[in-house]
């Protein structure tokens, strides 16, 4: 739902159905509400058919990869190992805050998913990797938790099935890399939030060395109602124009907007609608600008390229962007182009883990260029600089943050140029002064 | 096997190879910071990205294996650029400290830049500045410098298995850290600085005492104790100023310990025996080779017991020389071992600093050398007492000594007869054999001082003066004649021993 | 671009270092340990728990988890360097942390930062008052895009925080 506003008619409310509503937060809250129904018929199925179920009905990560889930779980096969499941809450990508309202909201819709995913790939133990400032979503998933295990449903013999279940809530320290699937396996490790090289892949091995499979939040708690009503049903309700993109999106909307909030829409919503109509357009008197739509690594959009976009995995694509984690952010225009691209690129320079020269070097760069030019001590040739850098920074290293960093460079100087030519004066020669020798400085 | 093409080369390797080792068969080098052959793979520096057809993206050769059919090229325009663009960010914040930084001239950040990189910098902003820090032992860390290729942590934690540094805060405020109190004083940390491509880790022994183009190197092996690592000593106008370790797989890795990379000073003394020396009426003077080494026959063969002391630490070609000379005369033969701690590198296999301080007291068995823990205590008057390159203060009254040396002790001195001056290792060739009976070669480093000779030479002028044969001046031949002569060591050769060494031939067997 | 509280005086004394992993602590350790494989995997738990009960991580505090969970110092302090959330240094009583990534950037906070530095009278990012009462650093997006300008004070969330609302905001702090 729209929460913290009223649902929108045009929303399909499935895992956010209950956003807002303080009884759903408990065991037994939840269980009124049809709960843990989904895992006890789950335990009691072949791991393969629950595979089978998820794949066929389209379900892809709603991190941000978007990789099809069903698959993912096949990956792990029952060879005797110990098999680790991880969910990533560490939600931590500008513009994104949909796992936050799904833990705070239906803890034991996710502890019911993540039990579920566990079961599917074999594994005993599962651990919920939850950023460190998300305090109320830690307490009220380690609340459940403690419910689930109090009640039988987790534990040595989950909900009398004869198989062990176990999940552990581990609590981050404050690190955006930590969402990456390595680095978050590292971190739960107890070591540095470095993500790793691969392969090897993690479902050969990944936390401890172990097969594993990292899972996001919303991706489970969608699992859990694919699994109630069926794939047929999950692929309903999106459009049907693309079958590579089913089911729901909580997005994430955010910035310059009317109403702020998650909205969850069939997959194939038309943007247009959604920007101006759901999610109220601009504030008023205002008009848009640009708009990102997938999380601030994704490509900016001019607000012509949105009118006509599709909101799915391939239609945001074929509009010049992606729909990563959906994160939606509006910048009306008012906003100072330049200004928001440098604050981007600090963001991704303050939160580089230092391993790849591309990454540790180029964000810090680019950042103070950025701010040089913001601060009107730019120069053309800095431009120039500027998509340079981006593009040794693209494709280059072991993650994608140093990717990250560079796209919204590049889609801001190829949409908003005229701001930064704007901000560079015109009676300067090309040679620089370097800041830190100005008077002003 | 699997076969591939590198820059147009077909390169045949075993399976699991990187492409890194793979290109090193083919004679190309993939330019590449933090991989390390002895240390895990950490693939952060991107360096080492190559193209490889069908490949979506440039790919780590560091952390890519061989496949078969793949088509490699390092000196593509995508790869070349990637490069470039590396050494771009490296180069960002790098000081331009050449002319004062010790790693000029054996710089890996020089010579890609040199060769690859940018010619002008295009960054205008302040560069990030840390101070320089003293990481205890004998490492200085120079932060700006750091590249952050992280072999220094890695070697400690899987190699030295001491993980005392660490990688501290993140992003371009990254630095190599440790913690208050705990330093870098392992046995082995002396390493890093080798490890390190740039001048961030520095020795601070070595700290401005010599440019790296102006030093000499011969392959030698580290005289400090029985592990017997591979070195070169660095010498500079005839002064050794730096022993660093050699790469052998089989020995010692990349690495050497801490306690033979100090331990080069004692070559440069010049407070030496530096020409023969015989007893007269005044006591001792000046004489000439030939004189000197009739005194010293006429001695040993007039006496009514001869005793042979003689270092452990002297060479197979003087040790089976002196021995020799030994039965000959009918003398024992005897040797102190020094003793020390151990202090293993626990991350690798079988190297240690050895408790025996001692260079080849395998060799000096082999050539019939007994350890004794009080050897002198059974001289007499009347004894003579052949002293090799050995620590002897006081002998019992009537001892007639010869000395064989390099220094000759003041308190010996009233009991000498002649003293004969040689070469220490580093002023001559020669062969050790380590404690695992490995007989490697050192080569000579620097010239002999005054009038020094190998110290074979000299036992050889000595044996042929006592009558027990006649010998040749070469160590190589002295070699070959240990080789027919001493079963331990049939069919060596030093061609055979190349700069690697070989195991002595009934050891290898046994191993095999 | 330090993301963590500025150090204060280089001469400032804190009280002695008091072992955390005693009694009911380390009862609660022992319990964790069982949930990991290793003991390394508890080092984030662990060092939560030096910073809960004593309000920062400082070096012996490092030492101590060092020490219970068999890992060297130098070791965990390159963990502790790693992540934002660890304070390296005693913070105010109240740790203001005021988001200011680009989706709240849009919606003003840069304002509300400097409220917070006006009304706490901080006057400068990451310095504690003179009071001791209030430390106020910007972080990077805290997951509550929607609710701009999500500010963090301690452990505890306030949503929709606008420039008018911080003097009451501030007022209302001990």
């Amino acid at each position: 739902m729209g929460y913290p506003h009223p649902s929108h008619p045009r929303e399909t409310p499935v895992i956010s159905k209950y956003f807002g509503d303080a009884e759903a937060r408990t065991l037994a809250g939840w269980q009124a509400r049809g709960g843990y129904e989904v895992l006890r018929e789950a335990l009691a199925t072949d791991p393969v058919e629950v595979q089978n179920v998820v794949k066929e009905s389209g379900l892809r990560g709603r991190g941000g990869a978007g990789f099809p889930t069903g698959v993912k779980w096949s990956f792990m096969k029952p060879d005797g190992k110990t098999h680790y499941l991880c969910i990533n809450a560490d939600e931590s990508e500008p513009g994104t805050f949909k796992d936050r309202e799904l833990m705070r909201w239906t803890p034991h819709q996710l502890v019911e998913g993540t039990a579920v995913a566990a079961h599917a790939i074999y594994a005993e133990t599962a651990y919920i990797y939850i950023r460190g400032e998300y305090t109320e979503p830690i307490a009220r998933v380690r609340e459940a938790v403690r419910e689930a295990y109090a009640a039988g449903i987790l534990g040595a013999n989950a909900m009398g099935s004869g198989k062990r279940v176990d999940v552990h809530v581990h609590k981050g320290a404050g690190a955006y890399i930590c969402g990456e699937e390595t680095a978050l396996m590292n971190s739960l490790e107890g070591r540095r939030g470095n993500p790793r090289i691969k392969p090897p892949f993690p479902a050969v091995a990944g936390l401890f060395a172990k097969p594993t499979t990292i899972n996001n939040v919303e991706t489970v708690c969608a699992a859990v109602h694919v699994l109630r009503n069926g794939a047929d049903w999950y692929k309903s309700l999106s459009s049907p124009t693309n079958p590579k993109s089913t089911g729901t999106k909580l997005f994430s909307v955010c910035g310059n907007v009317a109403r702020p909030g998650n909205y969850e829409v069939g997959m194939g919503f038309s943007m247009k609608e959604f920007l101006w109509d759901v999610c109220g357009g601009p504030p008023s008197g205002r008009t848009f600008k640009a708009i990102i739509p997938g999380g601030s690594s994704v490509p900016i959009l001019t607000p012509e390229e949105c009118e006509g976009a599709v909101m799915d995995y391939e239609g945001i694509q074929a509009a010049g962007s992606l729909l990563g984690s959906g994160g939606v952010i509006c910048f009306d225009d008012t906003q100072d182009m330049v200004r928001q691209i440098a604050r981007l690129a600090r963001f991704y320079a303050h939160e580089s883990c230092a391993q790849c020269t591309q990454c540790r070097e180029g964000t810090a760069w680019t950042t103070k260029i950025l701010e040089r030019i913001r601060d009107g001590q730019g120069t053309m040739k800095d431009l120039d600089t500027l998509l340079e850098i981006a593009d040794n920074m693209t494709g280059k290293t072991i993650c994608v943050l140093s990717d990250s960093c560079a796209t919204p460079v590049v889609s801001g100087l190829k949409k908003f140029r005229h701001e930064f030519e704007a901000k560079i004066p015109k009676n300067r020669s090309s040679v620089m002064v370097p800041s830190f020798a100005t008077a002003a400085a | 096997m699997v076969t591939l093409t590198i820059e147009g080369r077909t390169v045949v390797v075993p399976p699991g190879t990187n492409l890194i080792e793979a290109a090193k068969t083919a004679g190309v080098l993939i330019p590449h910071y933090c991989y390390h052959p002895s240390l895990p793979v950490a693939g952060v520096c991107r360096m080492c990205l190559v193209e490889v057809e069908k490949f979506p993206k440039l790919t780590p050769a560091c952390a890519t294996t061989v496949g078969d059919g793949q088509v490699v090229h390092v000196h593509s325009d995508k790869a070349r650029d990637a490069r470039k663009g590396v050494l771009e960010f490296l180069l960002i914040n790098h000081p331009l400290d050449c002319p004062i930084c010790d790693q000029a001239g054996e710089c890996e950040l020089q010579d890609y830049t040199f060769a690859e990189g940018r010619k002008d910098s295009r960054y205008m902003e302040p560069k990030r500045f840390n101070p320089m820090e003293d990481f205890g032992g004998d490492v200085l860390y120079v932060p700006n410098r750091c590249i952050l290729c992280t072999r220094c942590v890695r070697f400690m934690d899987v190699m030295a298995k001491d993980p005392v540094l660490n990688v501290s805060e993140r992003g371009d405020r990254a630095y190599i850290g440790k913690f208050e109190g705990s330093d870098l004083t392992h046995a082995w940390a002396g390493n890093v600085v080798d490890l390190c491509p740039v001048g961030a880790l520095l020795s601070k022994d070595f700290l401005n005492r010599a440019r790296a183009w102006e030093l000499d190197r011969a392959a030698s092996v580290c005289p400090s104790c029985s592990q017997g690592c591979n070195v070169m000593l660095e010498t500079r106008d005839n002064v050794v100023v730096r022993i660093r370790p050699r790469a052998n797989v089989a020995v010692n890795q990349h690495f050497a310990c801490d306690v033979g990379r100090m331990n080069y000073r004692w070559i440069n003394r010049r407070d030496r025996l530096e020409y023969p020396v015989v007893r007269t009426e005044q006591g001792l003077s000046a004489a000439s080779w030939s004189e000197a080494v009739q005194r010293a026959a006429a001695a040993i063969s007039g006496a009514a017991r001869v005793t042979m002391l003689a270092s452990p630490s002297l060479s197979n070609e003087t040790l089976f020389l002196l021995g020799r000379i030994a039965s000959h005369v009918g003398a024992s033969s005897v040797m102190t071992i020094e003793r020390g701690h151990e202090a293993p590198l626990v991350g690798a296999k079988d190297l240690s600093l050895r408790a025996e301080r001692a260079a080849n007291h395998t060799g000096a068995e082999l050539f019939g050398f007994t350890e004794f823990a009080a050897p002198l205590d059974a001289l007499a008057s009347g004894d003579v007492l052949i002293v090799a390159d050995a620590a002897v203060t006081t002998v019992p009254p009537g001892v007639s000594v010869v000395v064989i040396g390099t220094l000759l002790d003041q308190a010996l001195a009233a009991h000498v007869v002649a003293a004969l001056p040689i070469c220490n290792f580093a002023e001559e060739d020669g062969t050790f054999t380590n404690l695992r009976g490995r007989v490697q070669r050192f080569l000579q480093a620097k010239a002999a001082p005054a009038q020094t000779r190998p110290s074979y030479r000299v036992a050889g002028d000595l044996a042929t003066a006592l009558g027990a044969g006649s010998f040749p001046p070469l160590a190589a031949d002295i070699f070959a004649s240990i080789a027919t002569t001493v079963p331990a060591f049939t069919g060596m050769t030093y061609r055979t021993l190349g700069l690697q060494g070989a195991p002595l031939p009934l050891l290898a067997e046994t191993t095999a | 671009m330090s993301l963590h509280a500025i150090a204060p005086d280089e001469h400032d004394t804190h009280e002695p270092y008091l072992p955390v992993f005693v009694g009911a602590r380390r009862t609660e350790l022992d319990e964790l340990l069982t949930r990991y494989p290793t003991k390394m995997a508890a080092l984030l738990p662990a060092l939560w728990m030096v910073q809960e009960d004593r309000g920062w991580v400082s070096s012996e505090g490092m030492d101590e988890v060092a020490s219970v969970l068999e890992l060297t110092p130098a070791y965990v302090k390159g963990v502790v360097t790693f992540y934002t959330m660890y304070h390296q240094h005693p913070v105010g009583k109240h740790f203001v942390q005021v988001c200011t990534t680009t989706p709240c950037n849009v919606c003003g906070a840069e304002d509300v930062v400097n409220a917070f530095l006006r009304e706490t009278k901080c006057g400068e990012l990451g310095v504690t008052s003179a009071d001791g009462r209030f430390t106020v650093v910007e972080v990077e997006c805290l997951g509550a895009c929607g609710f701009a300008t999500p500010v963090m004070v301690n452990d505890a969330l306030v949503e929709c925080v606008s420039v008018d609302s911080v003097q009451d905001l501030v007022a209302g702090l001990d």
